[in-house]
């Protein structure tokens, strides 16, 4: 069985992070697998820009962005495997994988970056009742049709859910041709970047309608309509509010999964909020040497972001490859995530193992305005940071210090909530 | 002209021509979609039933019993999944237990083998996901699960194997009677035979009252549906019916074949023999129905819901048999549940009273086995990878969520009958049938198919028709 120190599976934009910072922090041995036909992930089909502005300062397109990372991952001769797809992962780091070339192999890895990414949400999921014809496609594969392929799915369309990739849809098929006609939101607020609804809905006149959902699909063969209606505060839908629109079209646009059948093969303990592995302060999961970055641990708004977490993760695994790894005394302290913040990633912290700055994200349940995010130690509160508004639709961070928490021994949780200003 | 001619490529035609490709018979099967399994059949629960319900003496009972178990051979001659699971009927409310014991009666008249009564401690123990109330279940070790695809297309490929012609896209319109048969007229042309069997499924009214003055009514009752995600295929082992009770008749949930639970049906009767379509109202039902039988029922990993139509006749009943008014014209209708458990058994009696009316002899070259398309999973790593050095596309995974690769695709495609759409390769292979319902494969499944039926990308489609799924290329109408 072949052997490598660091088994990266996914070469998008948390996969090739990872394998460029564990490289420069001095492991050599590290292979990335990928099972589509190149490097980048979905940033290969997001041609819009907006991408880098964090991390190099200056708006590229998915793919430019992209290629930055591959660059570094070609230069500094990053082993990589395209086409190959990871049929599972084992409890002790035996990775087994497939290509045409080699077929079915295994490999032994002392750690393993997952870096799988998610995948849409899709209409089966939501239960939209109604027929089931051609024309309805997640906002991504429609995205994959027109940047990657150049096809329409279509011509008159409707996007049901306001995330970011359908925001993004709703201008590329206007830009292409196609009508869109509405976009309806079952949240009172849009699960997309402010910017995005600015810049892909407002600028070309597309209505976005909050509190409304998508209650009929119409057409045997393929899509000739759907209706929609507004949504009461459950979420129910209000009899009497229905509005049908004639299209052959319907991207949905309505969440993001991140993709952890593998790490559930292997053993990995998952939040139920995020559906990612639950990590400690290195990215690691419960299983050691094994960590996680990017959209498979929790959807992010930002790639910058993503590549940020990833380099993290990269460098942690270096470490504990080369066995630098402070010893842990077995402190730990937890997270504890209330009062309107959802999660916090990481959701453990071992002070002695931390980085002397630790970033820790999350996201909010609703839209607060005017409001503080606090931070505690134990009973004490140690930061608020006032916000004019936060929205699920933009994950929040705040910054610990190693110092700052060594300075505390018996500090047992650290609570971040949402106070009301 | 044909000896026989079968209307209808569901899965009760496709035994029809199965059974009679077993003599020297020009036979033909008349679809009017583009592909087989594409009604009633490809739409269902997936149960083959054990055969308790049906009442006593009733053509329904005797095919059910039969056709369950003849099940468990065919699948293995035809290379078709099913698995004897094993049924439970469970009863919620005490004052209802009369009704189990009036099952179990039925059944053993039936001539179902090995059932018995369990009380509520065993049932526990043989599903710990049981409702509370459940007091006591009708279980029956013979009921079993169905790939109802598979089933019909293993069907179809053999009848096709031995020698019966498919013709698609090709919807019967009139049916005259001429000099020693009939002339059927359809949007492709008219056809000619001796036979005709009539397996239209909720059209079955509509053929057999072009020829029959004793008309008959079919009526679609339409079936919503949910299918959850593997993570839930082991919440119940065996197939969980509900005894009919105050609740009215209820909701099963059930592992499928391929390790995903269903639930459903719902019954409702409806005009639209297309009518497919699935409703809050129905969907609602299903969600709160199954949780009489089964608790805690993971309802938030449902990754699709599909609706069914039986092919309801009034006095639910097969009717298969020779019209007296019609000589040679041969009624398959009304096959509702336990339809697709009977289809077994409905072929062979269609072929029986075909032979009868005919008089076939025997066909010397018939092969009653087939191969399906191989299941890279059930190899060992030395045999798989025997397998891609010979076929590298069986090691090109396409399909992620059902890690289905291009090889078995292109076997789909290029076998007999094979796929010409999405869904076609969905039912044959299983690709975009899994969590992510074919968003991230669907566009390389189209490569696929646009490659080797050297179809443009814009013919590529769903399910045929003007099912397609890219209309045009970028900017093509600016």
């Amino acid at each position: 069985m072949k052997a490598y120190d660091i088994v990266i599976i996914g070469g998008g934009p948390a996969g090739l992070a990872a394998a460029v910072s564990a490289k420069e922090k001095g492991v050599d041995s590290i292979l990335i697998l990928e099972r589509d036909k190149e490097l980048g992930g979905i940033l290969n089909q997001c041609i819009h820009n907006g991408f880098g502005l964090h991390t190099f300062k200056e708006e590229l397109t998915g793919p430019e962005y992209a290629a930055r990372f591959i660059k570094q991952v070609l230069d500094l001769g990053i082993e990589y495997k395209l086409h190959t797809m990871v049929m599972d992962i084992s409890h002790d780091k035996v990775v087994t994988a497939m290509n045409r070339e080699e077929g079915m192999f295994t490999i032994q890895a002392k750690t393993v970056i997952l870096a799988m990414g998610c995948r849409e949400r899709s209409r089966g999921a939501l239960n939209i009742p109604g027929y089931r014809p051609a024309g309805i496609y997640s906002a991504g594969t429609a995205q994959r049709l027109v940047n990657r392929e150049g096809f329409m799915p279509g011509r008159e369309v409707v996007i049901l859910g306001s995330g970011d990739i359908g925001l993004i849809m709703a201008r590329r098929m206007t830009f292409e041709g196609a009508k869109v006609k509405v976009v309806a939101e079952l949240m009172p607020y849009s699960g997309g970047l402010k910017r995005n609804i600015v810049q892909c809905l407002d600028d070309y006149g597309i209505p976005l309608k909050l509190s409304h959902t998508v209650v009929e699909i119409r057409g045997k063969e393929r899509l000739t309509g759907i209706t929609i209606a507004e949504v009461d505060s459950k979420g129910k839908p209000i009899p009497g509010t229905e509005e049908d629109y004639d299209c052959d079209t319907l991207l949905l646009s309505v969440g993001l999964i991140p993709e952890n059948e593998l790490s559930r093969g292997a053993g990995v303990e998952m939040s139920p909020i995020t559906s990612g592995p639950l990590v400690n302060e290195s990215l690691e999961t419960n299983i050691e040497g094994v960590f996680a970055c990017g959209n498979v641990l929790h959807v992010h708004d930002l790639v910058d972001f993503v590549s940020e977490e990833a380099g993290a993760a990269g460098r942690n695994a270096a470490a504990f490859v080369m066995g630098e790894r402070r010893t842990s005394q077995g402190r730990e302290i937890k997270l504890n995530p209330i009062e309107g913040v959802r999660y916090t990633v990481p959701s453990v912290i071992h002070p002695d193992q931390m980085d002397d700055k630790l970033t820790v994200r999350f996201r909010v349940g609703n839209v607060y305005k005017n409001c503080y995010i606090s931070v505690y130690f134990d009973d004490e509160r140690i930061s608020r940071r006032k916000r004019p508004v936060v929205a699920p639709g933009e994950m929040e961070e705040i910054k610990l210090e190693r110092e700052k928490l060594l300075s505390y021994p018996d500090l047992k949780t650290i609570t971040v909530k949402i106070e009301e200003a | 002209m044909y000896d026989v001619i079968i209307i209808g490529a569901g899965v009760s035609g496709a035994a029809a021509a199965r059974e009679l490709s077993r003599y020297q018979v020009k036979a033909c099967v008349l679809e009017k979609e583009e592909d087989v399994c594409c009604g009633t059949s490809k739409a269902n629960s997936a149960i083959a039933h054990a055969g308790y319900d049906a009442a006593n003496g009733s053509l329904m009972a005797k095919l059910n019993v039969q056709g369950n178990k003849m099940m468990a051979q065919l699948s293995k001659d035809l290379d078709f999944e099913f698995i004897q699971n094993g049924s439970l009927v469970v009863c919620t409310e005490e004052e209802n237990r009369p009704g189990l014991e009036a099952l179990l009666e039925r059944g053993i008249k039936n001539g179902v083998e090995g059932l018995r009564i369990v009380e509520r401690e065993e049932l526990v123990e043989m599903e710990p996901n049981i409702s509370d109330e459940a007091v006591a279940a009708l279980y029956a070790p013979t009921g079993g699960i169905v790939c109802p695809f598979n089933l019909n297309i293993a069907l179809a490929e053999n009848a096709c194997a031995n020698g019966v012609e498919f013709r698609f896209n090709t919807q019967v319109e009139e049916i005259e009677r001429i000099q020693g048969g009939y002339r059927l007229k359809t949007n492709q042309g008219d056809v000619e035979a001796k036979c005709v069997v009539n397996a239209a499924g909720v059209f079955a009214d509509e053929i057999h009252n072009m020829v029959s003055e004793k008309k008959i009514t079919i009526i679609p009752r339409r079936g919503d549906y949910c299918l959850l995600d593997k993570t839930a295929g082991n919440h119940v082992k065996r197939t969980i019916f509900a005894l009919p009770g105050k609740y009215g008749k209820g909701i099963l949930v059930s592992p499928t074949v391929h390790g995903n639970l269903i639930v459903g049906p719902t019954a409702i009767d409806i005009q639209d023999k297309e009518g497919t379509n699935t409703t809050r109202a129905g969907l609602d039902e299903v969600i709160t129905k199954c949780a009489n039988t089964v608790k805690n029922v993971p309802l938030r990993q449902v990754i699709t819901s599909f609706a069914g139509l039986r092919a309801h006749e009034e006095g639910h009943e097969f009717l298969i048999g020779e019209l007296p008014d019609a000589p040679g014209f041969v009624d398959c209708a009304g096959i509702e549940s336990p339809g697709l458990t009977s289809s077994p058994a409905i072929g062979c009696m269609v072929a029986e009273i075909i032979k009868g009316i005919l008089d076939l002899k025997e066909n010397p070259d018939f092969v009653g086995t087939r191969k399906g398309i191989l299941n890279p999973e059930t190899l060992s790593m030395e045999e798989r990878n025997a397998l891609i050095k010979e076929k590298p596309a069986y090691g090109n995974i396409i399909c992620r969520c059902e890690m289905v690769t291009e090889g078995e695709i292109l076997d789909a495609i290029h076998r007999p009958l094979g796929a010409k759409s999405l869904d076609g390769v969905k039912r044959r292979t299983r690709a975009g049938m899994g969590r992510c319902q074919a968003g991230f494969c669907s566009p390389r499944t189209m490569e696929i198919l646009s490659r080797e039926l050297s179809m443009d990308m814009m013919e590529i489609t769903k399910s045929g028709g003007k099912s397609s799924f890219v209309v045009g290329t970028n900017k093509d109408q600016i």
